[in-house]
């Protein structure tokens, strides 16, 4: 029973990158397929943390810490870069989208696509 | 502008809100938190700002190439800091055992002591200086690009 | 001089980054300083590279450990793995490093002149910064992690350069377009480390590579690096947003996101052959690897002759040009498990794809600014409106030959000796494989044929009468590249032997590769 309750998380995580995938194959809607590259990266950020999941194990924070088993602070370091990353990425999108929209007046992928694959 | 009530919450909290995120800032090396995340709730207090008020009259406090001017020296002064290190490394410890930021604290359990972990500290607010500027600046920019404002390049 | 060759593989990424943190505050002041400021730490990042090369040739590989006692303590007393973050600089990084740094210079260069018709210059050469940052980091990092942030970098500073002109509405969409692609590939590249990590907790690449069990998670791993950096890589299928980001970037930036497209060919090698090695299934990861290379080079190809915009018919090319890469490197892999096979051919195929990375890196590059010297001349980019350039813009049409005959593999340019390494080795592979390439190589000749008749010959048009050669400062960035082109042409023995093979041997060396970190342990 405790094993299998471990790997819901993991199950979590499918779910949300098929939802992602989905997000971003199908919609046309510029804004939405950044909030699908939300997800994804909400995904692996919490396919990250998951990885450092001890059982039992406290916070890993040194001030006034319990004498006990701690969960790995590495896979925290790194979600957290990774958080800043997509933060800036996001912010590059949204205002790329805006200036799309200045100019096309439209933010569906179809209709304001001038450039041919 | 928002109404009456809103624009009074705000004036009340944003002090508390930057006070926090300096807190955050400060506090990095010893309790959760750093430059990114107590720059970030800085940076949300600010975005309050834009909301309760509007972005233009946020602007006139607030111009984006001071802000640019920030974030550049932010990051001058981490670039500064792990260049200190050349003499070992890169990013070499300098401080340790000196005393700003150089004391080593006792093994096992502590309340957490400000003076230690050598540069750590002022790189987090190296980091805080320029994750203030940078955020407010791409929220006030995006707010400003939005309510149909030209903005100087 | 000592010191300096110790510490030149940071400096080398912290010098331009340094920079790129300088420029919005000195550009405040004055313009020319800001340009000066730029060339400088530029060239600065070039001798570095260069004086780490000649000791990487000399004595071996560099280890460089951040924030250590001593930089080659990557594994400290009392640990068994490294903790810190270390930078692995071998002979194939500093040869990927030497190409990135050269073509930011001459790129750098050849901007001053255009620069002045845009606004906003100063974060212009911020971004320029920033993506040799990315590029010399993602070649110099020995850890995983790292390799990821720098690929965020550059693909940041990348995409922001692609659609740097918000005039045109076609910028900011291939600009974007080249952002959501890396995006999404990053995170997929995340997701693989994330796999690493949480079967080995680790993320050095040495350490790693010595741990390395090939187990089904591995496979998916090694699945997934192939396809986020194949994409970055723009290698067919995945090459969509290729055209649009090449034909949009301002001038002297289409080269570099060029080559920091390569850095992420230099990433994909490294996985395989040094985290995987042999315990990976070679042939079948080669045969991948050959697949996405022939899909590559006969699709760019066949696509790029009939386009009618100058720059969208390059980047076609430039989908074809790594298409041979990948092949090379392909029957490498393939065979990285048989010595005799890679002795027989193996090593001359990789050597092909090495040597074919910094010739079509040179005249790739030199052709798509020639490609932008005519859309600054002009003011369009559509073949069918040219005509006569090559009574008014003799250079330009110089380097445009140039260019022309080593991309379609004439003798001697150094396109064809990169080619013909990658013939004869890739023959006694598979027949039909060279084949095909020769075949490619033929349509190559035939579509720049046919962009520099209706570009540079043909009667004069009335409307260009007055048009003029581009300003100096261009012509020296184009001419950088084109001397180099003649240099590899005339000596390319020379170049094999000194830059070339030693790559070749370095990536064949995995355990040199991991024992310079983890040492006896």
């Amino acid at each position: 029973m405790t094993e299998s309750l471990f790997n819901i998380p993991f199950l979590a995580i499918a779910a949300l990158i098929v939802i992602s995938l989905y997000i971003i194959i199908t919609q046309k809607n510029l804004i939405k397929l950044v909030m699908g590259i939300v997800i994804l990266e909400s995904a692996v950020n919490f396919f990250l943390v998951s990885l450092g999941y001890r059982s039992g194990g406290a916070t890993p924070i040194y001030t006034n810490a319990p004498e006990k088993l701690m969960v790995l602070p590495v896979p925290q370091a790194l979600t957290l870069t990774s958080i800043v990353i997509g933060v800036s990425v996001t912010a590059l999108m949204l205002s790329m989208i805006i200036l799309i929209y200045r100019h096309t007046g439209d933010i569906d992928a179809e209709k304001s696509r001038r450039l041919k694959g | 502008m928002m109404s009456k009530i809103v624009r009074t919450i705000t004036n009340l909290f944003t002090p508390f809100i930057f006070m926090f995120g300096l807190y955050v800032i400060i506090h990095g090396h010893i309790t959760p938190g750093g430059g990114f995340q107590g720059g970030a709730v800085f940076a949300s207090g600010i975005a309050l700002l834009i909301v309760a008020f509007n972005s233009k009259k946020v602007q006139k406090h607030l111009k984006e190439h001071h802000l640019s001017i920030i974030e550049s020296s932010g990051a001058l002064m981490f670039i500064g800091l792990a260049f200190a290190g050349l003499a070992f490394t890169f990013f070499f410890n300098i401080l340790i055992g000196s005393p700003i930021f150089g004391q080593i604290p006792p093994e096992g359990s502590n309340p957490g002591f400000i003076w230690t972990a050598g540069v750590i500290p002022l790189m987090n607010i190296a980091v805080g200086l320029k994750v203030i500027a940078g955020l407010s600046a791409i929220v006030l920019v995006m707010a400003l690009s939005s309510s149909n404002v030209r903005i100087e390049e | 001089m000592q010191s300096l060759i110790i510490h030149s593989p940071i400096l080398a990424i912290a010098i331009p980054l340094l920079a790129a943190f300088l420029t919005p505050l000195i550009g405040k002041f004055s313009s020319k300083a800001r340009d000066i400021v730029v060339i400088v730490a530029l060239a600065v990042t070039e001798f570095l590279v260069l004086i780490l090369a000649r000791d990487i040739y000399a004595s071996g590989l560099h280890v460089y450990t951040l924030g250590a006692l001593s930089p080659t303590l990557a594994t400290p007393e009392n640990f068994m793995i490294p903790v810190r973050i270390v930078l692995e600089v071998d002979a194939m990084s500093v040869f990927m490093g030497i190409i990135s740094a050269t073509v930011a210079l001459a790129a750098a260069i050849y901007s001053i002149s255009f620069m002045k018709r845009e606004t906003g210059g100063t974060k212009f050469y911020t971004l320029l910064l920033l993506l040799t940052v990315g590029m010399i980091g993602l070649e110099f990092t020995g850890d995983l992690f790292n390799m990821f942030i720098f690929l965020e970098i550059l693909s940041i500073s990348g995409a922001a350069l692609a659609g740097f002109r918000i005039r045109y509405a076609d910028a900011i969409e291939g600009g974007f377009k080249y952002l959501v692609i890396s995006a999404i590939g990053a995170l997929v590249v995340l997701f693989a480390v994330g796999i690493f990590y949480g079967q080995y907790n680790l993320l050095n690449i040495a350490a790693l590579a010595k741990v390395m069990q090939y187990t089904s998670l591995d496979q998916l791993a090694l699945v997934l690096l192939i396809m986020a950096f194949g994409m970055k890589l723009a290698s067919v299928p995945m090459h969509m947003w290729a055209p649009d980001t090449y034909s949009v970037a301002p001038a002297g930036t289409t080269p570099m996101i060029y080559v920091a497209s390569q850095a992420c060919l230099y990433a994909l090698i490294r996985i395989c052959f040094t985290l995987y090695g042999v315990t990976m299934n070679t042939s079948t990861i080669g045969w991948i690897i050959i697949v996405l290379g022939v899909l590559s080079m006969f699709i760019g190809v066949t696509v790029a002759v009939k386009q009618t915009d100058i720059k969208r018919l390059m980047a076609y090319h430039a989908i074809s040009q790594s298409g041979y890469m990948l092949l090379g490197i392909g029957v490498g892999i393939a065979v990285l498990a048989d010595p005799v096979a890679l002795a027989a051919y193996g090593k001359t195929a990789i050597s092909g794809g090495i040597f074919h990375i910094v010739n079509n890196a040179l005249y790739k590059g030199l052709l798509f600014l020639t490609a932008e010297a005519l859309f600054f001349s002009l003011g369009t980019r559509d073949l069918n409106k040219m005509g006569g350039m090559a009574r008014n813009m003799k250079y330009t049409t110089i380097f445009f030959i140039i260019g022309a005959l080593a991309i379609s593999g004439i003798p001697p340019f150094n396109g064809f000796t990169s080619k013909l390494m990658i013939y004869e080795s890739v023959y006694q592979f598979s027949p039909l494989l060279a084949v095909i390439a020769m075949l490619v190589s033929i349509l190559t000749l035939a579509s720049f044929t046919k962009a520099f008749q209706s570009a540079f010959t043909g009667p004069a048009l009335p409307q260009y009468n007055n048009v003029k050669e581009v300003p100096k400062p261009m012509l020296i960035g184009m001419g950088i590249l084109a001397v180099l082109i003649v240099f590899f042409s005339l000596f390319p023995n020379l170049v094999v032997n000194t830059i070339v093979n030693p790559a070749t041997d370095s990536l064949i060396n995995q355990a040199g590769y991991i024992s310079s970190v983890m040492g006896g342990l």
